[in-house]
């Protein structure tokens, strides 16, 4: 399989009032799951948005810096193609006012008609990696907004997952969730990243310690230490990312 | 790239069709404006019809008349305006409090149930055309109000005048509630806080705070009657009196462009006094309107803080 | 308790203008209603306008608004589509073309009357004459084109605002996700604005053409008229309309006694079919917000 990459190189991004985000470069490829850590107001959602471009929609944010995928600039390329290969899912489940089936569908029709058994063929598929088949297998023509806050993130995964993206990436996906819903996207989560690379950004960082390979420390907008993640926790080298760690402050 | 030129395409027409209303308005203003010029400008409908023939009093036994069909045609508009603020004095006069006590009650004191009667009723009102409200003026109205007040005219300006304010009734209502309904909160719960009865909040609190909106109403009901022409049609008398007596018929703007364009002959003195009467009736209402905009927030901003 | 006094008074305010509609639609039934008949709705005058029925005005009106609302549907929700998703934020433009919408609903029908006379057929219509006709009289004079064009000016403000209403309500969440899936803005609108928006651009419609109904200023010169041997079938076609028809008959016809009851008649069709109208708009407004609370 190729090598799926996004290279970020002296990432800055600022408002005007504030410096947002400060030359953050980092990596992440297949096979190893990026953790970004850091307390609320770092710009980790920024840095997440800035990946697929969603901060355009932004007023009077300006971005410098590069960006590649898989060693091409994000800002050459088409933005619909763009957003097809880098995926995201957001902190608050949000499906669409449609059916479950239709939820899924949708992504796939914006990018070319799509073949009906295909559709259902990969639907399936995409549920079972979402860890979500079983309990909506019979339900594909209801309105997703019956199901619950952990199925609906679920849902929203599998919608993504539907564009076999190239890079995922999730913005803080189980705040709020029940532990059951938690652990079965952290159980999807390990089996996809060797499908693709992810970048996952979370406030627990009990979580990230859990199952990420590589972490990424922000704080203010600094990348304040970025490592494997098993270094990061046992032997961090920053005295800030000690004190985050262990809670000292949060 | 096939898509994206087709994007490109769509997004122009949308752009396009955006335009529709600003380049309607621009072209009303010129198609009308361009058959005004001639009072203005060209020698010979001056003669006939310029500005001094319509605004200045004339020789003769009737200065102020409008007879453009006779062997001197004579244009005195301001007969028309005259006849045109009477009936919109009446209308107001007999709306304003209506409308205005109205919006206060279901703002402020009726129960909701009455609420829920009082207010899809007005709005049935909004939906009854003028056309329909003329002619119950006139085959009604007009007649009890004969038998009521001892009238002379059956069709008269006071009976198109109470036509008028009833078509403009919801007009004023919607605006002066939505002005009503929307103080906050905040300022009612200080008064009632402090003992006021329910009518002193009101009085003293609510309905000043809204009197932006309250203003607005009823310039936009004033500009309003100024441009309604099916129910003076039918229910002022038609004839260009230029009187104080209330009961007297009268003609106003809008009714005369509405009543005579008909039978014009293009390009003649009357064709483009018409034009004319409609260019200021543009002009008039789009200022009034323009002003009771400006004007509400201008005061909003002085007595509720920038909303 | 002067305050109670006033309070009284307000309520009388609002008492008597209950009152006043319910006098004028009680009048309207009471003398209309023996008048209706399937025979009246379905055949044409006769004796001079003082029996029969008044199908061609019927079939003028609904000819007329369908015209209307073949334009003024598609422009509308255009515009309200590009206030909202293709508009930036805080442009000049934006703000001028909502002035432009708010005015334009402030402009007397007899201007508009004026509007379609001075513009669409001395100019439009004269200029099609030219190109395409030698000069002939075909497009350069009343016809129910014309009228229904502007109608369609007039009632653009009541499309707009219907639409971007219901525009507005769609939550941005909704929009980034379209995005995010690698949505086109043009994918957006089709797939996610207009079909959650469709609530509002039908009342918006079904006000527009209760407008259109009634409205009989603007038509008064550019195509409407009292009575036609047959009815329009072409473009450039003049027509017979119920609210004309009432105008007409009221001012200028010489047996007023004899022709009350057509007229009354007339008038009670006019008012079914507005009220129908909106009250039709105003259920499919409740439905589609229950609907779209269900999804949400």
């Amino acid at each position: 399989m190729k090598e799926k990459t996004v290279d970020i190189k002296n990432l800055s991004v600022k408002s005007a009032s504030r410096l947002i985000l400060k030359n953050i470069s980092l990596k992440a490829r297949r096979g190893a799951l990026l953790a970004v850590i850091g307390p609320a107001g770092s710009g980790k959602t920024t840095l997440l948005k800035a990946a697929n471009r969603m901060i355009e929609f932004e007023d009077g944010l300006e971005s410098s810096g590069e960006i590649n995928l898989n060693e091409k600039s994000i800002y050459g390329m088409d933005l619909s193609e763009l957003r097809r290969k880098i995926g995201i899912v957001f902190s608050v489940p949000t499906p669409l006012p449609l059916t479950i089936y239709e939820n899924l569908a949708f992504g796939p029709k914006l990018h070319g008609s799509v073949n009906r058994e295909v559709l259902a063929d990969k639907i399936e598929r995409r549920l079972k990696a979402g860890y979500l088949w079983d309990e909506v297998k019979d339900r594909l023509a209801e309105p997703a907004s019956n199901l619950s806050g952990g199925q609906q993130q679920r849902l929203c995964l599998a919608r993504t997952l539907m564009l076999e993206p190239e890079i995922l990436l999730l913005d803080e996906p189980t705040s709020g969730l029940d532990p059951v819903s938690t652990a079965k996207i952290e159980a999807a989560l390990t089996e996809i990243k060797k499908d693709m690379a992810i970048i996952f950004v979370t406030n627990n960082v009990k979580q990230a310690s859990r199952f990420s390979d590589e972490t990424a420390f922000l704080l203010l907008g600094e990348l304040i230490e970025y490592g494997t993640t098993h270094n990061i926790f046992t032997a961090p080298a920053n005295k800030k990312t000690e004190d985050y760690i262990t809670g000292r402050f949060g | 790239m096939r898509r994206k030129g087709f994007e490109n395409a769509v997004e122009l027409v949308i752009l396009a069709s955006a335009m529709t209303a600003i380049a309607g308005l621009f072209l009303i203003f010129i198609f009308i404006g361009k058959e005004a010029l001639p009072v203005f400008f060209s020698p010979e409908i001056r003669d006939e019809a310029g500005l001094s023939k319509l605004f200045l009093a004339q020789a003769g036994p009737h200065p102020f008349s409008w007879q453009p069909v006779s062997l001197v045609p004579k244009y005195s508009v301001l007969t028309l305006f005259a006849g045109t603020l009477k009936a919109t004095l009446v209308a107001i006069i007999f709306a304003a409090p209506l409308a205005l006590g109205a919006a206060l009650f279901t703002a402020e004191f009726a129960p909701d149930w009455l609420k829920e009667i009082i207010k899809p009723v007005i709005e049935i009102l909004a939906g009854i055309p003028s056309i329909v409200l003329g002619f119950f003026a006139l085959m009604v109205m007009a007649t009890f109000v004969q038998d009521a007040f001892g009238t002379l005219y059956r069709l008269n300006a006071l009976v198109a005048g109470i036509a008028l304010g009833i078509a403009v009734i919801p007009v004023i209502y919607t605006v002066a509630e939505d002005a009503l309904s929307g103080v906050p909160y905040s300022y009612k719960e200080a008064s009632i806080a402090l003992g006021a009865t329910r009518w002193q909040t009101a009085s003293r609190i609510v309905f000043p705070a809204a009197l932006p909106g309250i203003l607005a109403a009823c310039i936009l009901g004033f500009g309003r009657c100024i441009g309604e022409t099916m129910i003076v049609l039918m229910a002022s008398g038609n004839a260009p009196l230029m009187t104080w007596i209330l009961d007297s018929p009268i003609r106003t703007v809008s009714a005369t462009v509405a009543a005579e364009l008909g039978e014009v002959v293009v390009g003649s003195g009357h064709y483009h006094v018409l034009f004319f009467l409609g260019t200021l009736l543009f002009v008039f209402t789009f200022a009034i309107n323009l002003f009771a905009h400006w004007f509400v927030k201008r005061l909003q901003k002085k007595i509720l803080g920038i909303t | 308790m002067i305050g109670r006094i006033f309070i009284t008074l307000t309520g009388l305010a609002s008492l008597i203008i209950v009152l006043f509609v319910l006098v004028i639609l009680a009048n309207i039934a009471h003398h209309g209603l023996g008048t209706l008949s399937w025979e009246f709705i379905s055949s044409a005058p006769a004796h001079g306008m003082t029996a029969g029925g008044i199908f061609p005005a019927i079939f003028g009106t609904i000819l007329l608004v369908l015209l209307m609302t073949i334009a003024v549907i598609p422009l509308g929700v255009m515009t309200a589509v590009y206030l909202s998703e293709y508009a930036p934020k805080r442009s000049a433009l934006v703000s001028l073309i909502r002035l432009a919408i708010q005015n334009l609903a402030g402009v007397p029908s007899i201007v508009f009357g004026l509007f379609g006379l001075g513009f669409f057929i001395q100019f439009a219509g004269v200029g099609l004459d030219k190109f395409f006709f030698n000069s002939q009289i075909v497009f350069g004079q009343p016809a129910i084109i014309w009228a229904a064009l502007t109608l369609a000016l007039l009632t653009l403000p009541t499309v707009v605002v219907s639409t971007e209403e219901a525009i507005r309500i769609i939550p941005d969440s909704h929009r980034e996700v379209a995005y995010s899936l690698g949505a086109t803005r043009l994918q957006v609108v089709r797939e996610i604005i207009i079909p959650q928006a469709i609530g509002g651009i039908l009342t918006g419609g079904i006000l527009a053409v209760s407008r259109g109904a009634g409205e009989v200023a603007p038509i008064l010169f550019t195509g409407a008229a009292y009575f036609l041997p047959a009815l329009p079938t072409k473009l450039n076609d003049q027509f017979m309309e119920l609210g004309y028809h009432v105008y007409v008959m009221a001012t200028q016809s010489p047996d007023v006694e004899a022709t009350k009851p057509i007229l009354y008649g007339t008038v009670l069709v006019l008012l079914l079919l507005t009220f129908s109208l909106n009250f039709t708009a105003i259920w499919i407004r409740s439905r589609i917000r229950k609907k779209m609370r269900a999804l949400r």
